[in-house]
Formats: C-alpha cells, structure tokens, sequence
C-alpha cells in the first residue's frame, strides 16, 4: 500500500474558532525521519495545525492517519496515539510539583503501567539524552527555561512516539538558552527521530529541516527544501526578507 | 476562694473527655470534608453540567443555613424519616458538621483546582493519559497542596463550630462545662477553663497543620509554607 511510505498523513484540515478560520484545508505528508519546520507569521494556525494532529484541538474537517491508522475520529483510542505522538510546547508544561526525573517516567508509570524500576531506568537514560541526568532530582522551578525545556523534550522521547510536534519550543528562550535546547533538537534529527518543529528559528530550519512548510493565512503556501525556498521568489523570500531588515 | 480552685481542679479530668470528644467531632467532620469536598470539587470543575448543577444545590443548600438549623433538621427531622433516628447525636453531630464541612472544603479544592494552569492538563493528556489519570496523577496532587493554607482555615472553623453540638446533647467541651456549671454553681472559672481548652486544641491542631503544610511542600513552588 501506498500509504505505508508515510507515517504520519494530514488531510485537508479545516479548524475555526468561532468566526475566526483559522485553518482553510491543510494537506501534507511526513516520512518516517523527516524533519519539517512550519514557519509563517504569527495567527497563520501553525500551533493550531499541530495541535489538531494529536486531537488536542479537534479539527472541523479533514483526517490525520499516523501509520495508515485514523487518529481522527478515533474515540478513546485517541489515548493511545498520542502515546505514539509526543509534543513539546512553548512554555514546557512541565509537571511542576514532580522532580525532572518523575516528569519523564511518571507517564511510563500511569500510562504504560511499566514496572517502576525498568520506567526509572528508562527516564534517566532519557534524561541523559538530553544532557540532564545530573538535574534528576531538581524541580521545575529550580530549572532554567532551557533545561526545563531539554526535561520536557526528554519526557516525550520516553514514550518512544513515531512522531514528536514541536510547538514554538525556543520562543519563551533567551538566544543562549535556545541553543542549548536546539543542539539537543539537531540530535534527535540526526539520529532520524521523525519531527514536526513550528519555529521561527531560520538558522535550525536550514541546518536541520529535510523540508520547510511556509503557511500564511491558514493555508500552506509553499514548501520545499531549505534552499529551494530560500532560492525561490514567492512570500516566503519576502517575508524572510523582511524580518532580515528588522535584525539590521 | 480556695474552694472555687478545688472544684475546677476536682471537675478537669471531666472537662478532658470533652476535650477529646470535640476533636472527635472535629476530626470525623475534616475528614468527612476531604471524602466528599474533594469528589465534588472535581466534578464542579470537569464535571458535565448535571454534575456541576448537583454540587451547585448541595453547596448553596449547606451554606445557606445556620449550622444549628442544620443541626435540628438533621437530628429530629431528616435521619429519623431516613429511620436512622437511633444514631447516637455524636454520629449526627459529626455526619451535619462534615456534610456543611465538604460545602465549604469543595470551594476551597474548587479554587486551588482553578488555578492550576490549562497547560498541565494539556500535557497530560498529550502524553496519552485519560482526563482521570491526569486528574489523579497531575491536577490533584497540585491542587490539594496548593488549597491546604485554605483548609487548614477549616480547622479551626469546625473546631469552634463543634460547640453547637450541645444543643444535641452530644458531652463535648460546652456540654460538660456547662453540666459541671448547673451542678456546682461555679460559672465564670468553669467557663474560662473549657476556653482555655478550645484554645490550646486550636492552636495545637494549627501547629500540626503548618508542619503538614511544610512537609509537603514543594521545592520552589511556594505554599506560603517555608
């Protein structure tokens, strides 16, 4: 089947807010290892996009298939896909009365019911993964925004998920923190963890994206790779351009 | 005068078993409180709307009325037409005390409840927990440590709201006193002695409140309790 070349399929999803469209029918599909960054101006429904994919916001119309199977519609199956779908968000959502530790096995406890010594092990290695196995027992709010940042990336590679969702995970980071945190990103592409990334990171989408999905008023308007788009002369060249001026 | 002393000293051991009903009274209704308030307070927040609806009557119902309305409803109306009519007035006194208790304890869960950020359900359930399992294992962990300042409050509240039992003629501190006070004739000393009483069980139970609180708080994620 011709399905099976893509693990995560995304159908032509609709998503309003009351009156306000902010999805107009999304379509693309993401092979297993790919990395591909969403980019666009702030309210094009990047996040919302993303967050319709593991059903947080339920999409008005359109279907998301990960592994052939429909994560739509799929009822309190919805549980175990998202298991398979890890995100990590802007503002971390650590857990924060658990240590980094608890926060990463404490799902591998509750939702996979794994014993509580292989989910420690498990959670440490992880945590090491990214660079925080010494901040094991610290508390969220004894974290700096990167480290809480690389806690939460460590808590959803836990789950072992097909696919992890990046929603804007260096935009609450100063530009050091947002390295760290990035490096860490690069990694886990490199190593052919399968990566949705809404970013506005340019640096991060050339260096480590296999394509890169320019969306603007709820719609995809162009994608390809880094350097085809970067090469091309559609808005995404204009509104790299214009966010060059303001740096200058 | 020397006779006043002797009587008091003669009548302490009494006045104690007091002592020790009142924080029966006191302890049965907390306790009482959490089994219900907590369960309510959950269903008032991610409850559907029958649910919220019930909780919303039981709350307006028990904070409506005066505690010792509550109380002669229940003891000469509502547990005899139940045919509980042969409960001991303990078992009521504590059962009204914990059913008012868990009106105001829901309120206070309600709120440290509320003000748990939508992200740490967000997460949750990002994660593959059921809305249960994020409740029990994220939300409520967060939110009674969050609410015990509040409850702790109710304490106190109960402890001196426990004194109404004596129109039910259950012994608790006010009823001995005031049984020692119609024998004797010595008033004022009696009285000021069951005070005394309510006042260092107060002040005990708060301490041992505040140690709660200090135990388990978390680090860096203030309580007010450090």
């Amino acid at each position: 089947m011709a399905d099976d070349e893509y693990i995560l399929r995304v159908e032509d999803i609709h998503k309003s807010f009351g009156k306000l469209e902010v999805l107009k029918g999304v379509s693309f599909n993401v092979k297993k290892g790919e990395t591909i960054c969403f980019i666009g101006p702030s309210g094009t429904g990047k996040s919302t996009l993303l967050r319709c994919i593991n059903q947080l916001n339920i999409p008005d119309k359109g279907g998301v298939y990960l592994n052939g199977e429909e994560v739509t519609n799929s009822g309190p199956r919805i549980n175990e896909f998202r298991q398979k779908i890890g995100m990590v968000f802007q503002n971390f959502f650590l857990f924060d009365h658990l240590s980094a530790v608890r926060n990463v096995e404490i799902a591998l406890l509750k939702v996979l019911k794994m014993d509580p010594k292989a989910a420690r092990e498990k959670a440490l290695y992880e945590l090491h993964q990214v660079g925080m196995e010494d901040w094991a027992e610290h508390y969220p709010a004894e974290l700096s925004g990167g480290q809480a940042q690389r806690v939460s990336i460590a808590r959803a590679l836990a789950m072992d998920p097909d696919v992890i969702l990046f929603d804007e995970p260096t935009s609450a980071l100063d530009p050091e923190l947002t390295r760290e945190v990035l490096e860490v990103m690069k990694k886990l592409a490199s190593a052919g963890m399968t990566m949705l990334v809404v970013t506005h990171e340019m640096g991060f989408a050339t260096s480590a994206a296999n394509r890169v999905v320019f969306m603007e008023h709820g719609l995809i308007q162009e994608e390809g790779t880094p350097e085809e788009l970067m090469n091309g002369d559609g808005r995404f060249k204009e509104y790299m351009g214009k966010i060059g001026d303001i740096k200058e | 005068m020397a006779d006043v002393t002797a009587i008091v000293i003669l009548w302490i051991p009494y006045l104690v078993e007091g002592v020790f009903a009142t924080l029966g009274l006191t302890a049965a209704a907390l306790g009482l409180g959490i089994l219900l308030g907590l369960p309510m307070a959950i269903g008032q927040v991610y409850g559907n709307r029958l649910v919220r609806s019930v909780v919303a009557i039981y709350v307006w119902f028990f904070r409506g009325l005066p505690v010792l309305v509550l109380l002669f409803l229940f003891y000469f109306g509502i547990f005899p037409a139940l045919g509980l009519g042969d409960l001991s007035a303990f078992i009521v006194g504590a059962t009204v005390l914990g059913l008012r208790g868990a009106a105001y304890q829901s309120q206070i869960f309600r709120g440290g409840m509320q003000s748990i950020s939508e992200g740490q359900m967000t997460a949750a359930r990002s994660l593959g927990m059921t809305r249960m399992q994020a409740i029990r294992s994220i939300i409520l962990p967060q939110a009674v440590r969050i609410s015990l300042p509040g409850w702790s409050n109710e304490y106190p509240n109960i402890l001196t709201d426990s004194a109404v039992c004596y129109a039910i003629g259950v012994a608790e501190l006010l009823t001995r006193a005031s049984q020692i006070v119609a024998q004797t004739y010595v008033t004022m000393p009696i009285y000021l002695v069951c005070a005394c009483m309510f006042i260092l069980i107060n002040i005990a139970g708060m301490q041992v409140l505040h140690w709660v609180e200090r135990r388990v708080a978390i680090p860096g994620f203030g309580t007010g309790a450090m």
